[in-house]
Order: structure tokens, then sequence, then C-alpha cells
């Protein structure tokens, strides 16, 4: 395991945070903390980055205890938090350049890591403009170059896509896959359940500084049951009859006009009971089905404790 | 890709140092509008002065060459306290945990701030002076005495930018760590800079001349405009190292202690 937590405790003042965490990553996984504001996910991130101590519990990170060894830990990693670190008034070459040379690479060495990094990135056009000129989407991507400018071994991002339009949160997405194929290990901390589930390989849930879920995107899934089949019909009548044709699986809403079917996800399934409703002469208004989502998972889980 | 880290040693530090005081005066010379200020605010005071003011005040001297090196003691004063702005910036944005995450040393972010404060004041400071002789400032310095104000100012630059950027490490905000370039924008009225401290009323006369920029200030002009200095050399050179240092380890312990949690 390159990331392993004990149960990590940490308060601020009377404010419990973190109330007993133990989380296990595998080395060129992806790994998401999942969950709402304030759930306790930067604080994580901060204690397995070496930025904030626990109060109790234990962790190491390639290895090094986040506590005990904090120089060790700090070189295997790179860390690329909520706010964007990148000076303004430097061009996104000279952020690189700069970030290459504190890392102690030699001048032509940090060159021409920064040139890889601004290609890679799709920022070669912009690389000599401010960073002040960038786009948010633009100001994100080279954030993360600059966290990998030292290859390191394990990539926290606290929230990479959070305030990003769609398309630069695709194009987010894409460089982070790009990084797993090279074999680096992520810790991605996000609220957006689709991120998780497009980008990760085990996601934690997180509520009130406890673990509520553990485990892959479909496991998490299947919590909350299968796929289902909406049927909605124009008359309370219709429901009804329905409903009693359709036997004790099917579940009436009479106030949406609505009956969920469980379902195998066939189409076979849906020419069944579509053919058995026109037959009674009883008329579908719309039909829908409907893949459980990760937050259908998260609500369910965080609800209902 | 086979990027080595290498830690701590003398080279290294020197070579952060420097990529941080590239970083500092690159930032520096593209905030134009506080290079600006820091040389039109001198410039407007010192011909309020010399034009408005300077006519009605009798200093037994032309009053230019008396208010000159006032001026750019409120020059540099107000220019070195520029540098809690750009400190108390990079502590409150997210750039400080980037660079608190790399293997440098933790003198390297405010060393890198005060060279380039100390060079953006060189610069202004240069303007000033240029500026002054234009007007009619006539010192009869020598080459030695031109040397020895040189070095003075660059240690109470020196000096100042260190506590600057000291308060800018302990400020909350750009807004609050901007109050000391205030400050530093009116301490030099309670000194010998604009007028002769005797003519002040008896309360404030023993705080004007004893405070730091009073000898600073004689000594300055004395050095450049030949009046007597007195014990006021010593006692500039003395009060410079002694809040040098003491700016210094006021600066680095409260960063450490800042950055660590």
């Amino acid at each position: 395991m390159i990331v392993e937590a004990v149960g990590l405790r940490k308060s601020f003042g009377s404010q419990v945070v973190l109330d007993g965490v133990d989380l296990q990553v595998a080395e060129g996984t992806v790994f998401a903390l999942l969950g709402p504001n304030g759930a306790g996910k930067t604080t994580t991130v901060r204690i397995l980055t070496t930025l904030a101590h626990p109060d109790g519990g234990s962790a190491t990170v390639a290895g090094y205890d986040v506590v005990r060894q904090p120089a060790k830990v700090r070189a295997a990693i790179s860390l690329t938090g909520q706010t964007v670190a990148v000076d303004d008034d430097q061009t996104g070459r000279e952020n690189l350049v700069m970030l290459g040379r504190l890392m102690h690479l030699s001048r032509p060495r940090a060159r021409q890591r920064a040139a890889e990094l601004l290609d890679r990135f799709d920022l070669v056009d912009a690389m000599d403009r401010r960073v002040r000129t960038y786009s948010g989407g633009m100001r994100r991507r080279l954030d993360l170059a600059m966290s990998l400018v030292a290859t390191p071994r394990v990539i926290f991002l606290d929230e990479p896509t959070t305030g990003l339009d769609p398309s630069s949160r695709t194009t987010m997405w894409d460089a982070i896959n790009e990084l797993v194929r090279t074999g680096t290990t992520i810790v991605l901390t996000t609220q957006y359940l689709e991120e998780a589930d497009r980008l990760a390989d085990r996601i934690v849930l997180l509520d009130h500084g406890r673990i509520v879920a553990d485990g892959t995107a479909d496991a998490l899934k299947e919590q909350v049951g299968g796929d289902r089949l909406d049927l909605r019909f124009g008359t309370a009548d219709d429901l009804a009859r329905a409903a009693s044709r359709l036997g004790p699986g099917a579940l009436p809403d009479t106030e949406q006009l609505l009956l969920q079917l469980p379902s195998d996800g066939s189409a076979k399934q849906l020419h069944v009971v579509l053919d058995e409703l026109r037959d009674a002469g009883i008329e579908v208004a719309r039909v829908s089905s409907h893949r459980p989502t990760l937050d259908d998972v998260f609500l369910t889980l965080t609800e209902h404790r | 890709m086979s990027t080595t880290l290498v830690h701590g040693g003398p080279g290294n530090a020197v070579s952060d140092a420097l990529t941080m005081i590239g970083r500092s005066i690159r930032l520096s010379r593209r905030n134009v509008d506080t290079l600006i200020m820091a040389i039109v605010l001198p410039l407007l005071l010192m011909t309020l002065y010399v034009y408005v003011f300077g006519g009605a005040i009798n200093t037994g001297t032309e009053y230019i060459n008396y208010v000159v090196p006032g001026i750019l003691l409120l020059c540099t004063g107000h220019g070195a306290a520029s540098t809690a702005m750009s400190v108390t910036y990079d502590m409150t944005s997210g750039m400080i945990d980037r660079l608190r995450s790399l293997p440098i040393r933790s003198g390297a972010v405010l060393t890198g701030h005060v060279v380039a404060s100390v060079a953006r004041n060189a610069m202004s400071t240069t303007v000033v002076l240029a500026a002054a002789l234009a007007m009619g400032f006539r010192p009869v310095a020598g080459a030695g005495d031109w040397l020895l104000v040189a070095g003075l100012l660059l240690g109470y630059v020196l000096a100042l930018s260190w506590l600057a950027a000291g308060l800018g490490v302990l400020a909350r905000t750009v807004e609050s760590a901007s109050a000391f370039s205030f400050v530093m924008l009116f301490i030099p009225y309670l000194s010998s800079a604009f007028v002769p401290t005797d003519t002040m009323p008896a309360v404030l006369r023993p705080i004007s001349e004893h405070q730091p920029i009073t000898p600073v200030i004689e000594t300055v002009r004395g050095l450049l405009t030949g009046t007597p200095i007195g014990d006021s050399g010593w006692l500039a050179v003395l009060w410079t190292a002694a809040l040098l240092a003491a700016s210094v380890t006021f600066a680095i312990t409260t960063y450490i202690r800042r950055t660590t949690h």
C-alpha cells in the first residue's frame, strides 16, 4: 500500500473533523475521497501531505510516516490544492522553469521539463503569456503541470475540477487519466460523483469525518439496488391496473402516476412488459430506464444515518 | 523520466535564493502600479516641500538641500514597506503551500522578496535623486561620501524590508499589510526629515530626536551637504545594524511558525 492511514482523528476546537478514518491506497491506482462540503476530505489530504498533524492515528505515504518523516514524504508526493498555486504575473513557462529549479533540476533540464509539460497539457500556445490572461481551465492545467515537474510517486488532487466549466472538466479528466497510464498513484477528493465514477478505481465515501462506504463505483451502486424501469401513466386508473397486473415487485407512486419496476436492463424485458400492458388496454405515457448513479448512493448513505 | 531530487547543501541554498530573487524581481517589474507609486509619491512630496512649503520653512540653508535627504529616506522606507504586501499576497494565495512543500530552506522565499525590494528601491531612489538634482539640489559630497550614503541607505532598506517581510507573514490580508506603508509614510514627519527637530513642541522633540530615522537622516544630510554629523554617524550605523538583526530574526521565526502546524 503506497498510502495507508489508521484511525486518523482531527478536531478544530470542539468541532470533530475526522473521527477515525482508515484508508488504503494501492500503488498505481486512482483513489477518490468523495463527500459533501465539510466531510473532512481536505483535512485528510492535508494530513497525508504533511501540512497538518493528526490528533490521533497514524499514516504513511510511500512508506514514510507523515508526522515523523515529513521531508521524505514531501519528496515523494505533490499536492494540487483547491486554490490554484501559480504566479499570475509570471508566464506559464516561467512558472514551470522556476519550480524545476527549486526542485534542483539543472537549468537546461528545468527548461526541457517545462517544455514537455507545456506540450502535454496543451499550453504551448499560451506558454509565454502571463498566467493572468489564462482561462480557469488553463490555470488548473498549469497548476497540475506544476505538480508533475519532479515526477512524484503519489499525486494528491484536492477538488481538481471544482468551478470548472464542463469542457475544461473533461480536459482535466483526460489529463488525469493520462497520468494514471504512466503508473502514478492518484488520491483525489471530489464532491462530484460523476468525477469519482469516471476516474476512480476505488471510492471512499466520507461524511461527518467518518467513512460511510468503501468500494468500487459499481459495488457502491449495487448497495442501493440494481436497474429500474420507470413507467409513467396518463391516469390513476391506468396506474392502478398496471400495478396489479405487473405483480408485487412494482412500486406505484400515485402522486406522480409513476410505476417503478425492478429490471435486468434487457430490451427483452421491456418488450414483455409493454406487450402485456398493451394487451390489457393500458396506455403507457412514457418509459425510462434508470441505472442507479453514485448520486443515489450518496443520498441514500448520507441521509439515512 | 528520471527526475532526481537533491536536498540541502550550501550550493542549493544559494541557487534556491537566486531562483526566488529572480521570481520576485520579475513579479515586481510587472506590478507596474506599485512601481509607479514608489517613484511618483516621493516626487510629488518633494515638489510639494520644495516649491509649496519650502519658501516658508527656515532651516538656515537652501531648503531643497535640507529636505532631499529626508525625501530619500521617506522614499526608501515607503518602498521597503510595500514588501509586506507582496509577502502577504504569497502567504494568503495557494502559492505558499506549494513553496513550503518543496525541499528548500525557509529563508529562500523571504530572501527573494527582500532582495527584490532592495532592487526596486535602488531604482526609485536613483530616479528621485536625479529629479532632485534637476530641481536644484546641490550636494557637496565626494565619491567616498556617496559610497557611505549608498551603504547606509542599503542597510536601512534591508532592515526595513526584512521588518516588512515579517509583518507581511503576520498580516492576514493584503489590505492590513498595506498599513505598514502608511506608517512608513508618516514616521519621517516625526524626525528631522522636513523641519529641524528643535522647532517642535517639547512633547514631540524627544521622540523625534531619538527615533532611529533621525540619526540616519542627519548622517545622510551631513555626508551629502556638509552639515555637522556628530554622534549621528555611529548612532545611525548602530540603529540600522540592530534593526536589521532583529528584523531578520523576527521575519524568519514568524515564517517558520506560520508555515508549520
